[in-house]
């Protein structure tokens, strides 16, 4: 799956799609793919604050918990409410339909920290690497 | 999402399908300190083969389970005596060809390891395994049989184990092996040819709760790919797909079958573990008796029950459990969602006085109760057809 090129991304696998201070959240294909079948999603109600490096969700396979962390500092102002009963379109559209949050940025140049898709692609390249040294 | 951290792949231990396993594309994991296939995407995931095997047939590599071999040494019945005195059940009421479950005892009660124990001959054990605790119990074995006059081998490193399983397993099997199958009940076994090698030992046996056989041949790695690749083979036609260890995991717990480290360990003894009908006090001493029968009549003080999730949220191993009061009362031992139920299921330790069916229990989940009650186990059953209908569990 192809990693957009304006999307920024995260070492723990999340994605940004930022247009100013708005921002959308999700879960990269490597991430969905690490999991396994996805079947459990929690997500923070709008209003909820996001700091960068905290956990702000939960997404759950059959076999793993895995936390979500905030890319930048905000405020959610919605969760992707169709992920609560149909959690399996993680899998197949994870940088599309199946994002998590969107969120009004206290301060969008955070993400100039982040990787663009050429790099997180290499970063991926080399974790596969080591998986199969 | 947290980063997964893989551990250097040079330092875990590898079947002889690890290659294959590979090149397939399965998803590995460091399991027990074994590089393992934990699902496969190319069969669909996880869930996906779990329902294979509900509904047909899967096949797994369990070659990381270990194999220990007790035989006679010079006079007969050495090794009959050893077997009975490092494990619970009565091995004595074994016939030659057929297995049971069991397990061997540390002095208190307490899990070393749970085992199959197949009856090769009069006097010739084999017992099967735990990966993880592969070394331990060797020693285990070898330390508590000096006194017998019986010869004990490790053979786990003789064996590619693969366990096709599921409702069509016979089917697939049969293509492949000229042995009678429906003439194996389940939780006995034979030698015949399989894939063409002569003599491979062909057991009714599993851990998925489904019909099923596991077959043990040669683990050079050219003969092991070529048995795996045969089954599959044979399978195509019954929608066969290779199985990770994940929907092992599944496929165990829905039919309430103990795995070590989690239902039973060297803190948790026979009674609690709910596994006394395997314990045979009946036929004289063996390592831990003394001390499963002090604790039968102190009383147990804690019980695995099976939960289901009445609230959204999945239970997971190690998580606390509450009352209604919000005391914390015991804990998650094994928990998952139910590819078969489609439910959140999980194996829990509580006192005895929340054990019946229907009892609330809350389940601690990132800090907020999730609401359970305590259910029936096993939680999955399969199905008594009249083609199998003979094959009852050898307690």
């Amino acid at each position: 799956m192809a990693y957009p090129k304006q999307y920024r991304y995260t070492k723990e696998h999340e994605w940004v799609d930022a247009r100013g201070d708005l921002a959308t959240i999700g879960i990269t294909d490597y991430a969905q793919h690490e999991l396994g079948d996805v079947v459990f999603v929690e997500l923070p109600k709008p209003g909820t604050k996001l700091e960068t490096g905290k956990t702000f969700g939960t997404v759950e396979s059959v076999k793993a918990v895995s936390e979500i962390y905030a890319p930048a500092s905000g405020e959610v102002l919605e969760a992707n409410a169709e992920l609560h009963n149909t959690p399996e379109k993680l899998n197949t559209d994870p940088h599309g339909a199946a994002w998590l949050i969107k969120a009004r940025l206290t301060n969008a140049s955070e993400l100039n920290g982040l990787m663009d898709a050429a790099a997180y692609e290499a970063y991926i390249a080399d974790k596969g690497k080591e998986a199969s040294a | 999402m947290e980063s997964v951290t893989t551990p250097p792949i040079s330092e875990l231990r590898k079947t002889a399908l690890n290659a294959l396993h590979r090149r397939r594309g399965a998803k590995m994991v460091n399991f027990g300190g074994w590089d393992m296939p934990v699902e496969y995407p190319s069969s669909g995931g996880l869930i996906a083969e779990h329902k294979a095997v509900r509904g047909s047939v899967g096949v797994f590599d369990v070659s990381h389970m270990g194999d220990i071999r007790i035989r006679s040494g010079a006079k007969l019945r050495g090794a009959l005596a050893a077997v009975q005195h490092i494990s619970m059940n009565d091995a004595s009421k074994l016939a030659i060809g057929q297995a049971h479950y069991s397990a061997m005892l540390y002095p208190e009660g307490t899990f070393v390891d749970d085992v199959i124990v197949h009856r090769l001959g009069e006097d010739d054990f084999l017992l099967v395994i735990n990966a993880g605790t592969r070394e331990k119990d060797i020693n285990w074995v070898r330390a508590n049989t000096r006194g017998f006059d019986c010869v004990v081998e490790e053979l786990s490193d003789a064996y590619t184990q693969l366990a096709i399983q599921g409702p069509r397993a016979v089917d697939v099997l049969r293509k492949l092996t000229d042995t009678d199958l429906s003439a194996i009940k389940n939780y006995w076994f034979t030698h015949g040819t399989v894939c063409g090698l002569k003599n491979t030992l062909i057991a009714r046996t599993g851990y998925t709760g489904e019909d099923g056989f596991e077959i043990y041949v040669p683990s050079d790695a050219a003969t092991s790919e070529k048995v795996w690749n045969q089954v599959m083979e044979a399978g195509r036609e019954f929608g066969i797909i290779p199985c990770g260890l994940g929907a092992r995991n599944t496929l165990r717990l829905e039919s309430k079958m103990a795995l070590y480290g989690h239902e039973i360990s060297d803190k948790i003894n026979v009674w609690e573990a709910g596994l006394d009908r395997y314990c045979k006090m009946e036929k004289g001493d063996f390592i831990g008796r003394a001390a499963v029968e002090r604790a039968k009549a102190a009383g147990l003080t804690r019980t695995l029950i099976g939960l289901e999730m009445i609230d959204r949220g999945i239970a997971r191993d190690e998580y606390p459990c509450c009352n209604e009061a919000g005391e914390a009362i015991g804990v998650i031992t094994s928990g998952s969602p139910s590819p078969t139920l489609g439910k959140n299921i999980a194996l829990a330790y509580v006192p005895p006085s929340y054990s019946a069916v229907g009892t609330v229990l809350y389940v601690e989940i990132r800090n907020q109760n999730c609401k359970a009650q305590v259910v029936p186990t096993p939680f999955y059953k399969r199905p008594k057809l009249a083609s199998t209908s003979n094959a009852t569990k050898t307690a």
